[in-house]
């Protein structure tokens, strides 16, 4: 089947304001910034967005806080950038933080068919409040709720015609889980490539998860902590 | 003399074995890999999808897709091996990492960790912490004895939202070893030069102070 669209607007065609987006990427690693460059020219609003970071100020989605475009942000970490707490503790963005391990299970369990499950992660923490909970081997653990979302953004090194997609490195992090969870999954990649050209043995992501595939324009693949070593 | 966040991560190292794999979190827990012993071989996992992390890279070899979960550029070692989130934290919760080592911001004498939140003021999230404090059998806390104002982080109860609860077992601060045992802190060695009377002050919480407190052998 192809999936193939032939460019990041007719990508993103259908989604609309007070839509719940995931976007894949930890930090700015393995994060489609085509797709989030489109989304800031086409300036949809109210957006709930499920991502494990919220981008830093000028990158990533932080593109869509300046804008004011995210009306929700759905997170595990946001320590990297100041206009989201801002926004935060101004009160004008809703925040749902949310442990790493869970919101990784969570989109996980949305794209299995899994409508919740039990975890120790975060009993007897705020973020335990109000869940059920249950004692399993001598020790508690609270129900957590699967994610989905309108339209799923992931983005992959390679991909063929038929969405099935490879990752590079630690750019994989959020985006499988993401891929699986979304009702439309949109995958932008740095090389499309004709199906069969991809060793059946390597694919990450099944293209049965992936609904529209293309190939991303330019990526600038910004670092957020560039630490390096002396030669000896 | 206090221990600098080297000093620090440099008495942890000791706590590692042969065969283990370890999550190091960010700030004084990533330095403990600058000081593993001799003769030993451990495997450092990073919770964005990393098992066999190496030294960071030279200049102009920096790679953006590779990356450790403190978002610093990063290299492999032999038999390396990315992986999903999932699978990731598959390996914290399911107990396959046998020591995780992080900061904190306070630790009650029950075991609670705070490190995430300080309500009105500061919001970074909690990351992956509440799901390795959740799991994890053997976690070592990377902190300073006291605040930039000079008072106790090592608390009868913690004051700031909690990470975790009744998880920390053993703590190393720029003064002091401490376990966590039956609701008290327990000190067990004592910075090189770092009087008990000076750790006793500095200690909020409920302290047991044996007879003989031996001082760190950092060399």
């Amino acid at each position: 089947m192809n999936k193939v669209v032939k460019n990041v607007e007719e990508a993103l065609k259908g989604i609309e304001d007070g839509m719940t987006l995931m976007v894949g990427g930890f930090g700015l690693c393995g994060i489609p910034e085509n797709s989030i460059a489109e989304l800031v020219k086409k300036g949809t609003k109210n957006l709930t967005c499920i991502s494990n970071n919220a981008g830093v100020d000028d990158f990533g989605l932080g593109l869509l806080l300046q804008g004011k475009q995210i009306k929700k942000m759905v997170a595990s970490y946001v320590g990297e950038n100041a206009e989201f707490e801002r926004q935060m503790l101004s009160g004008e963005l809703e925040v749902d933080l949310i442990p790493q391990g869970s919101l990784a299970e969570r989109c996980r369990a949305g794209g299995a068919g899994i409508p919740a499950f039990y975890t120790p992660t975060g009993y007897g923490t705020e973020v335990a409040e109000g869940k059920e909970v249950r004692v399993y081997n001598g020790k508690p653990h609270i129900l957590e709720e699967a994610l989905t979302a309108d339209f799923a953004i992931v983005k992959a090194w390679k991909g063929d015609t038929e969405g099935n997609l490879i990752y590079k490195e630690t750019a994989r992090n959020f985006n499988p889980m993401m891929a699986m969870a979304g009702k439309i999954t949109i995958a932008e990649v740095e090389e499309l490539v004709p199906a069969g050209e991809l060793d059946p043995n390597f694919i990450h992501t099944p293209g049965i998860f992936v609904q529209r595939i293309f190939q991303g324009e330019k990526f600038e693949k910004r670092i957020e902590q560039r630490t390096t070593r002396k030669r000896d | 003399m206090a221990l600098d966040k080297n000093g620090i991560a440099k008495r942890i190292a000791q706590e590692l074995r042969d065969g283990w794999y370890v999550n190091l979190g960010i700030g004084i827990p990533t330095l403990v890999a600058n000081y593993i012993p001799e003769g030993i071989e451990v495997e450092f996992q990073s919770e964005n999808g990393i098992l066999g992390m190496g030294p960071f890279p030279f200049e102009g070899e920096e790679n953006a897709d590779l990356i450790n979960a403190g978002k610093q550029t990063i290299t492999v070692k032999k038999g390396a091996v990315f992986f999903d989130s999932a699978t990731s934290f598959a390996m914290i919760r399911g107990q396959h990492v046998q020591l995780t080592v992080l900061g904190a911001m306070e630790v009650s004498q029950n075991g609670d960790i705070a490190s995430w939140k300080i309500p009105g003021k500061m919001v970074k999230g909690m990351g992956g912490a509440m799901d390795l404090v959740a799991s994890a059998e053997n976690i070592i806390v990377a902190m300073m004895h006291t605040n930039k104002a000079g008072e106790s982080k090592i608390l009868k109860e913690c004051t700031l939202p909690l990470t975790g609860v009744g998880c920390v077992k053993k703590i190393v601060t720029d003064l002091a070893i401490l376990e966590v045992k039956d609701g008290k802190f327990h000190l067990i060695e004592r910075a090189p030069g770092v009087s008990v009377e000076e750790i006793v002050a500095k200690t909020e919480g409920d302290l047991v102070v044996p007879d003989f407190v031996p001082e760190m052998q950092l060399d």
